[in-house]
């Protein structure tokens, strides 16, 4: 097990490291893009942080922060340019965390801001938000093809002052891949916040079918820690509310996201040990041994060559092909990988962590 | 031990393996590169910086050596990574030691909000902190590698690193970053310190990189207060001319060359609230660097 997994689950054990290790534990947090929520985390637990490793932490906190900030300001910016198409402002993933206040959000960071709009309104609301100064990257005309016909979002937008990134979802899952939830459903149980009118989030249950899809979709190894974390994090504090075990199961059947919800309750538990009633770990079939185990538990490690050598590299690739054989038809894929090996996009400038 | 101490063969050896670890001011940092021409100027411009050995915590874990792949023979090239992370597209190889440097700097602007990050030169006499902010082209760099041959101390030359909880000026003590027409000049002004080969066509023009003196990097450790801030223009002819600036202009001068004010926030806010109340701000303007030098040891020996 990596340091960083190892002091997340038990903070008292800080009192032992010696200067080495601390540095080896900012390291593997910094990959994990878990720097910031470790800083919380460790205060919280009132763990001994030493004073070197303490600035790091503070500053990833702090800079997670001024994401905040940013965000909610975003925030209220959209849900004025929705309204005035009459469409609520639904928040997901970390935008949605921070908004909601959620335990989620200490020391998140992001690059975007995720929303949901119904899929017929998906034209206007594009066109509305290109008035507002959004513009679209440069894509060519596949990639553009691409996010609009296969995929659940639209391409990512940036706005052409502020700078910030946005993605414009019509539901959670790829319109490709194989499993359907109904995003109808989706619309209609999210939950306007408290003394934010015109700004929702999804249900409890949704939001964590959600986080599980991402998860176990997406195939992007490098947050695969954080976005673990991030269940865990969603499970521990809706978790506490009566009936929300039973209500996320019958959702779970009812979207037909029963599988990622069981990969997600099984990994949550077996590695942030996230308590789980044992009735849903067997009605979700989340017990059982599988396959995939150890690809998965490689993975869910930082991804800092401290911890994730050869064989991490491999069950990256690995799971980069399962998230796109879950994503769409093997016709699609076929027609997809052999595009991208006649032309293969572009290297960008990598911009910074 | 410090870095002067090493042989040329034990250096190199450390930098092409598992890394030179040495203290920069407030810092740890393990530098690695392979490229031979670094290691040797390396070893000038950090031979009075202390070695750290292997049980020490290191800030930052730098790189610079050319990338893998068939491009390294068609155009040989350096790639700057920080912990497997590379923040920039890759330079000729020519410029891997000034990337080194401008690498380093991304890592404190990238992860020190811990402090309130400004753009601007900073020399001390005794504890008495000069800061210097403008923007590039305004010879700060100049006159701060001036003030430091004649004196003064060194405490940055690029990032002045401010001190949230007290406000003090912590020292990064590394090399200074000369450009174009100040290297000439620099070199002659003082022609006892090490500056390394210049290296031209970069993103700044022609730039060389110029030791921090002995008594610099051992006073590393030493915050500075913040006594007077300085935004200097230099101007061929220009007669040598100190004016006071009010403190709401300084502010704002100081917040644009802020780089993490937005980060901080509340705190950005206070922290520079605090530091104009302590100093005295100035506009300077000169041609002579050795009038600029007795103006600012008048200035100290008044205050």
């Amino acid at each position: 097990m990596s340091l960083l997994k190892a002091i997340w689950l038990q903070p008292q054990a800080c009192a032992q490291l010696d200067e080495s290790a601390w540095d080896l534990l900012v390291r593997q947090a910094r990959h994990a893009n878990l720097l910031g929520r470790l800083h919380h985390h460790l205060r919280d637990a009132g763990a001994p942080v030493h004073e070197r490793a303490q600035v790091h932490l503070l500053s990833a906190a702090t800079m997670a922060e001024r994401q905040h900030r940013s965000v909610r300001r975003e925030a209220g910016i959209l849900r004025d340019t929705l309204a005035a198409l009459g469409l609520p402002l639904i928040l997901l993933k970390g935008a949605a965390y921070v908004l909601s206040g959620l335990p989620a959000a200490r020391g998140r960071v992001f690059a975007d801001v995720d929303i949901l709009v119904p899929r017929e309104r998906l034209e206007d609301v594009e066109s509305q938000l290109m008035l507002t100064g959004w513009v679209t990257d440069n894509l060519d005309a596949y990639d553009q093809r691409y996010y609009r016909r296969w995929m659940h979002e639209l391409p990512a937008m940036i706005h052409m002052h502020r700078g910030t990134a946005l993605d414009v979802h019509h539901t959670i899952l790829p319109a490709t891949a194989r499993l359907k939830p109904s995003a109808a459903a989706l619309l209609e149980a999210a939950i306007e916040l408290p003394g934010l009118p015109g700004i929702r989030v999804l249900s409890p249950s949704d939001m964590v079918l959600h986080s599980a899809c991402h998860l176990f979709h997406e195939g992007e190894a490098d947050n695969l820690l954080r976005d673990l974390s991030d269940l865990d994090l969603l499970l521990r504090h809706f978790g506490a509310q009566p009936d929300f075990w039973e209500l996320l199961l019958a959702r779970a059947r009812a979207q037909q996201l029963t599988r990622p919800l069981s990969l997600a309750l099984r990994y949550a538990s077996t590695e942030l040990a996230t308590p789980v009633p044992e009735t849903l770990l067997r009605e979700t079939g989340a017990h059982r041994r599988e396959a995939l185990n150890p690809l998965y538990r490689r993975l869910f490690e930082p991804q800092h060559e401290s911890s994730a050598g050869r064989a991490a590299r491999a069950a990256r690739a690995a799971l980069f092909v399962r998230g796109h054989w879950l994503r769409m038809p093997p016709w699609l894929l076929a027609y997809h990988v052999a595009h991208k090996a006649i032309f293969p996009p572009q290297q960008t400038r990598a911009n910074g962590p | 031990m410090k870095v002067g101490e090493l042989s040329p063969h034990e250096l190199r050896h450390a930098l092409a393996g598992p890394g030179l670890r040495i203290t920069t001011g407030p810092f740890g940092c393990r530098l690695q590169s392979p490229i031979a021409a670094v290691a040797d100027e390396l070893a000038q411009l950090y031979q009075h910086h202390e070695l750290l050995d292997e049980s020490r915590f290191i800030d930052f874990h730098v790189k610079v050596a050319p990338p893998t792949g068939l491009r390294r023979w068609l155009r040989p090239q350096a790639i700057f990574s920080v912990d497997g992370v590379h923040p920039f597209t890759p330079l000729p190889i020519e410029q891997a030691l000034p990337m080194l440097e401008w690498g380093l700097n991304w890592c404190v602007t990238a992860y020190c909000h811990h402090l309130l990050v400004l753009h601007a030169a900073t020399v001390a006499h005794g504890d008495r902190a000069l800061i210097l902010p403008a923007p590039p082209g305004s010879g700060k760099s100049t006159l701060c590698a001036a003030l430091f041959n004649r004196g003064w101390r060194l405490l940055s030359d690029e990032l002045t690193l401010i001190d949230l909880r007290d406000g003090r000026v912590h020292p990064l003590g590394r090399p200074v970053n000369l450009k174009n027409q100040s290297i000439e000049l620099i070199a002659s002004f003082a022609p006892n310190a090490f500056l390394s080969r210049p290296v031209h066509d970069t993103a700044k023009g022609t730039v060389a990189l110029m030791a921090p003196s002995r008594a610099s990097v051992e006073a590393s450790l030493e915050p500075a207060w913040p006594r007077w801030v300085v935004l200097p223009r230099w101007q061929a002819q220009a007669p040598t001319r100190l004016e006071a600036l009010p403190p709401g202009e300084a502010f704002l001068h100081l917040a644009d060359n802020a780089m993490n004010y937005h980060i901080l926030a509340e705190q950005g806010f206070e922290a520079l609230g605090r530091l104009i109340d302590r100093a005295e701000a100035f506009h300077f303007s000169y041609s002579d660097l050795d009038e600029a030098i007795v103006t600012f040891d008048r200035l100290a020996e008044r205050a």
